[in-house]
């Protein structure tokens, strides 16, 4: 118990870490980034919670947060990189013309 | 009873050893987050707690578990995020140097002479 | 006839994996009902995939079979511990001793799929981060330690090919690194 409580408050520290970057952060990409990790520590934070109130249900929770947190990063490169959500003209010609972040993040997600 | 007691014991030791490391990693991350000096150097940070720190804590989580579904669970979730926390973050430097973010490097033009290297040794 | 029967095996392969985890995940296993409804829902997926065209060797890949987690995983799990307990050194350092740069590294792999495996295992040990892919080289930025991370990356490299099952010979590997 004493310890699910540590790493429960360890992993707050840790979350505020990432939102003093995500205020600092001079550039969008380092807000993206520490919002990626923040995810993460959420992900965390719910499995040690559940663990700490012996509710093992959070834990289908944790897993829906970590897949919306993936998506939601990607769909924001795409949208900060783009200006748009892609799909609508294939034939655009820019670094990610080729669907490429889509297409990397179907395929690791399968393997 | 007595036994019991001592496997109970060194199960709550090792699993709280591991929870303990994974929060010393992911405190580490954090810290380097905020200490790295430019965009390319942070994201080793965001790795370090994406690794290390969710791994450690959530094996600490699957030994308190013991043998069940909660630890198929949590090994999913573990796995998932080991799969999708390099697939986010190359997707972050790809679109970084696709925006035109230059990463700054202590070693000058290694990249030029590194591939010198590596076609001359083909 | 040939691409089809190889479809067969991958949307079989895949179906059987999302009913494993529909199961437990659920956690139901009596209600008839609700089995019936898992399993619904895991063939309404596999339509879904089937008519996506995503279900091939790269989307469900049955071809690598357990060998990623019984051969290629305990060892990537040790590299991650090492490395991350180097980066851990550098950024409690008090002056942090960086040594960031650009290198290029050869991916060896024959199949996308093998590539994808090794730039993700590249990302995933902390230290090295593949930035961008040119063709059959991986622009990789490392904090430190340039030496050490072009050893670690063509060992991976090696690894990460007997596990595709292309298999280079010894020797050739050795030559171009």
């Amino acid at each position: 118990m004493v310890f699910l409580f540590t790493a429960c408050v360890a992993i707050l520290v840790t979350m505020s870490f990432a939102l003093v970057r995500a205020m600092l952060g001079p550039t969008v990409f380092d807000r993206v980034l520490s919002l990626n990790m923040f995810g993460t520590k959420t992900v965390l934070l719910i499995c040690v919670v559940s663990f700490l109130q012996g509710r093992t249900d959070f834990l289908d929770l944790a897993l829906l947060y970590s897949l919306m947190n993936f998506i939601g990063v990607v769909a924001l490169l795409r949208f900060t990189t783009q200006g748009e959500f892609g799909g609508q003209n294939p034939n655009v010609d820019t670094p990610f013309g080729d669907k490429s972040i889509g297409n990397t993040a179907l395929k690791s997600g399968g393997d | 009873m007595f036994g019991g007691e001592i496997y109970e014991t060194i199960v709550w030791l090792i699993s709280g050893g591991l929870l303990i490391s994974g929060s010393i990693f992911a405190i580490i991350g954090g810290i380097g987050i905020c200490r790295l000096p430019e965009f390319f150097s942070r994201m080793h940070g965001a790795g370090l707690t994406d690794t290390m720190g969710a791994g450690l804590i959530l094996a600490g989580l699957m030994v308190q578990a013991g043998l069940s579904l909660v630890t198929f669970k949590l090994v999913i979730i573990l796995f998932f995020v080991l799969v999708t926390s390099p697939s986010s973050c190359h997707a972050l430097a790809r679109s970084a140097i696709a925006h035109g973010l230059k990463p700054q490097l202590d070693v000058p033009n290694s990249d030029n002479q590194n591939s010198n290297q590596t076609s001359g040794g083909e | 006839m040939q691409s089809r029967t190889l479809i067969l095996k991958y949307v079989v392969t895949l179906g059987l994996l999302l009913l494993a985890n529909w199961l437990l995940w659920s956690g139901h296993f009596e209600s008839p009902f609700l089995i019936g409804l898992g399993v619904l829902s895991c063939l309404g997926c596999l339509f879904l995939g089937v008519r996506m065209q995503i279900i091939d060797e790269e989307g469900a890949p049955a071809q690598l079979g357990i060998r990623p987690f019984t051969h290629y995983a305990p060892w990537l799990i040790k590299e991650i511990a090492v490395s991350n307990w180097e980066v851990a050194k550098i950024v409690m350092s008090p002056r942090m001793p960086l040594k960031r740069n650009l290198i290029l590294v050869n991916a060896k792999q024959q199949t996308p799929l093998g590539r994808v495996i090794y730039a993700n295992s590249i990302t995933l040990t902390p230290g090295t981060v593949s930035v961008e892919m040119l063709g059959d080289k991986v622009r990789v930025h490392a904090l430190s330690l340039k030496e050490a991370a072009d050893e670690m990356s063509s060992d991976m490299s090696d690894r990460v090919c007997r596990l595709e099952g292309s298999r280079p010979s010894s020797d050739e590997s050795r030559k171009d690194v």
